[in-house]
């Protein structure tokens, strides 16, 4: 069913490009839709284009395994549209015409701008898309069985035609469309979690049993352990021999066990959940053979405001209530994670223990933003949420949006649109992602797929509904980064900074051959990165494009004395800074397989540093400049 | 031309007032925003202070964000408006 949906939705979108395609003659259309876009659908489409696989899968995702520090990542997600509204989107449709290079070069006619500006488009534009590409292969992975690279394949092709067909015109109304659906359907999801309530023992409305993992009391007798009920196997000892994990088997089964103590005579054993899987995609789940689309799923309430058993569960709830029950103190949340990963019997093994976690510590920060840590990681989570609150009005294929609308005002409507679509979205991730958490989908190898999941366990119809919507939020994403960037190509640098004098239709020629160059590139690099955490990556970008574009963007618009060179050095200051602090962060140390202790820069997140880096760059340079400035005006 | 929007827009006399509201309405926003984020840093403990129904005043807080966003925007749209309005229409079609 989700196949058919999705393909429906993939004609219907290709159909609509085709149809589009005929109006798509001149460079305004192609890369601004003429200008002629209702505010209204703008606003939406906004939405579509924002609510990237990092929004619905990542956060989502977050949120299932984190809890309220998912949620940190709506809020400044959301709180990056006030800078948009407030502060960038009238001027940004008053100086610009197809690109965000426009509106900054429009006083200054400067070729170094056209340069940096449309570089760091580029750049930020690439660093946004390798996730979405990422994303698009972990969608298609579980949902057609298809390899990872044939997803990002067929994603890159749908695009490369929508974009290639008819540019901005046919991107917004993809994500016009895309943005509707995510919203209405996120909603119908959440309404689903509140009338199922809370149970300890959740088993999906009944489709999918719950399946309890069990404590049990053991004798040490020598080398062997005495379990009633279970046959001993075998143990081993792990991490230095401080954990000893114990096989047990009954009817049949193996499970797999670790001990409270390995020295003690008298151990408890913890059942821990297992997947065991062969070269050949065989697997067994807690000793089960399982099939090929099988997946470990896990996550629940142990205690719901105190109660256990089955007169804890609650039935339906409502919004608040729901999220009142689980700040409870009182309610305690099991969640899973990873404990040893080896090889045996030509089967690789993956164990995963549970850890009990208070409501009330879920609910806030703390579980991955140590906001009471050390002074670095206070720095973290600050230069983080500086990222978000500044990124989002610095991000080029949003930038572009305000040129697809007809006046200013036009801009500011759509942005308040916007803003509401968005909103209301962020508020949903937090009810999905502890619905996840609290009803046994989560899949400990891949937190992504979190919100699909959650959605599979109310039927297949909503997940097949929700698995197009998560591939139509990759295509929408991905069409508008493709504009931007291929507009940067087109206009910025061939166009204007080359000066090769296109005329109009051959701008749209070399658009299209942009778009297409640069969608080749984007299959390649979702291929190579592999992997990599998405949300991560979306960091980068959101640091990367507030360091290089936001602070040219302000001074420009609030400081008269900017210059031209000013402009030009905060722009590469905040790329490099930007980057370079991520490359030599200990988080990607140990990505290089080194020590995080051997990172030349103690902290993960550039923000902080690389934005005030930048503005004092592009004040410092721009005083030298003024003699010059003036001659030139 | 390579500079002129898309569509020619007509003057608007209302920008510097636009712009001035804009930059007191993201101080305020900002201001909020970074409560948030102190609060977080000086006495996380805070956030699990119960605040109303039962929710603690990081969701209070967090949600906070999100709806003053938008009473913001639609305020911020409401002024712009009256004042394009005010500054824009032609003395004789008032």
């Amino acid at each position: 069913m989700a196949i058919t949906i999705f393909a429906v939705f993939v004609a219907f979108v290709l159909g609509l490009s085709f149809f589009l395609s005929n109006k798509t003659k001149s460079a305004s259309n192609y890369f601004a839709a003429g200008g002629q876009i209702h505010w209204a659908v703008n606003g939406i489409a906004f939405a579509g284009d924002y609510l990237s696989a990092a929004s619905f899968l990542g956060i989502c995702g977050m949120i299932a395994t984190l809890g309220y520090d998912g949620f940190l990542y709506s809020i400044g997600y959301l709180a990056g549209w006030i800078v948009a509204l407030f502060v960038v989107a009238e001027p940004m449709k008053r100086l610009g015409k197809y690109t965000f290079t426009d509106a900054l070069d429009s006083t200054f006619n400067s070729r170094g701008i056209q340069l940096a500006a449309g570089i760091s488009t580029l750049v930020v534009s690439i660093f946004y898309l390798i996730p979405q590409m990422v994303g698009a292969g972990v969608l298609v992975t579980p949902l057609l069985g298809l390899p990872h690279a044939v997803g990002v394949m067929m994603v890159g092709a749908i695009v490369i035609y929508i974009v290639a067909t008819a540019g901005m015109t046919s991107t917004t109304y993809v994500q016009f469309l895309k943005g509707g659906l995510l919203i209405v359907f996120s909603t119908v999801v959440v309404v689903a979690v509140c009338y199922r309530g809370f149970s300890t023992t959740p088993d999906q409305g009944g489709s999918m049993p719950f399946y309890e993992y069990k404590t049990v009391d053991a004798v040490r007798v020598g080398s062997d352990l005495t379990i009633e009920g279970y046959k001993f196997d075998h143990s081993m000892t792990l991490n230095g021999n401080k954990d000893e994990i114990v096989v047990l088997s009954k009817d049949g089964i193996k499970t797999w066990w670790k001990s409270d103590g390995s020295e003690s005579d008298k151990p408890q054993l913890h059942q821990l959940a297992a997947m065991m899987e062969k070269a050949d995609g065989s697997k067994l789940i807690n000793g089960v053979e399982a099939g090929k689309n099988d997946q470990l799923l896990l996550g629940n309430l142990t205690q719901i405001s105190g109660k256990t058993g089955t007169e804890a569960t609650t039935g339906p709830v409502g919004p608040i209530k729901y999220l009142a029950i689980l700040t409870d103190p009182q309610t305690k949340i099991q969640r899973w994670k990873s404990v040893a990963k080896f090889t045996e019997d030509g089967y690789a093994v993956s164990l995963f223990g549970p850890t009990i976690t208070s409501g009330d510590a879920i609910m806030r920060p703390g579980q991955k933003f140590k906001v009471s840590g050390t002074l670095l990681e206070k720095i973290d989570f600050t230069s983080l949420m500086l990222a978000l609150f500044l990124g989002t009005a610095s991000l080029p294929h949003i930038l572009i949006r305000y040129y697809t609308v007809p006046s200013q005002a036009c801009a500011r409507k759509s942005t308040i649109v916007a803003i509401a679509a968005i909103g209301f979205f962020y508020v949903l991730t937090l009810y999905m992602g502890l619905g996840a958490m609290t009803n046994s989908v989560v899949n400990p190898f891949d937190d992504n797929m979190s919100a699909p999941l959650l959605a599979r366990s109310f039927g297949t119809a909503l997940f097949a509904i929700i698995s197009a919507i998560a591939f139509a939020t990759v295509l929408g994403t991905v069409s508008g980064l493709i504009v931007a960037a291929s507009g940067a190509v087109a206009h910025d640098l061939l166009d204007r900074f080359f000066n090769l004098e296109f005329n109009d239709r051959q701008k749209v020629v070399i658009g299209k051959s942009a778009a297409f160059t640069i969608g080749l590139i984007a299959i390649i690099l979702g291929i190579v990165f592999k992997g990599m955490n998405v949300s991560y990556l979306v960091g980068w970008a959101f640091a990367v494009a507030a360091s290089a574009n936001l602070p040219a963007i302000l001074m420009l618009l609030f400081w008269k004395k900017t210059t031209a060179a000013g402009i030009i050095a905060s722009i590469i200051v905040g790329i490099v800074a930007s980057i370079g602090i991520i490359l030599l962060s200990p988080d990607m140390y140990v990505r290089y397989g080194l020590s995080k202790e051997m990172a030349p820069i103690p902290f993960n997140q550039p923000g902080i540093f690389s934005i005030p880096l930048s503005f004092l760059t592009l004040i410092v340079v721009s005083m030298f400049t003024q003699k010059k400035a003036v001659q030139t005006a | 031309m390579l500079h002129k929007p898309v569509i020619e827009t007509k003057k608007d006399n209302a920008s510097n007032y636009k712009m001035r509201l804009g930059v007191v309405m993201f101080i305020i926003y900002g201001i909020i925003y970074a409560g948030f984020v102190a609060i977080n840093l000086i006495k996380g403990s805070l956030m699990n202070s119960i605040v109303i129904f039962g929710l603690n005043l990081a969701v209070v807080y967090g949600f906070g964000l999100i709806i003053f966003a938008m009473i913001l925007a639609l305020i911020y749209n409401h002024m712009c408006t009256l004042k394009e309005r005010e500054l824009n229409t032609p003395k004789g079609n008032k």
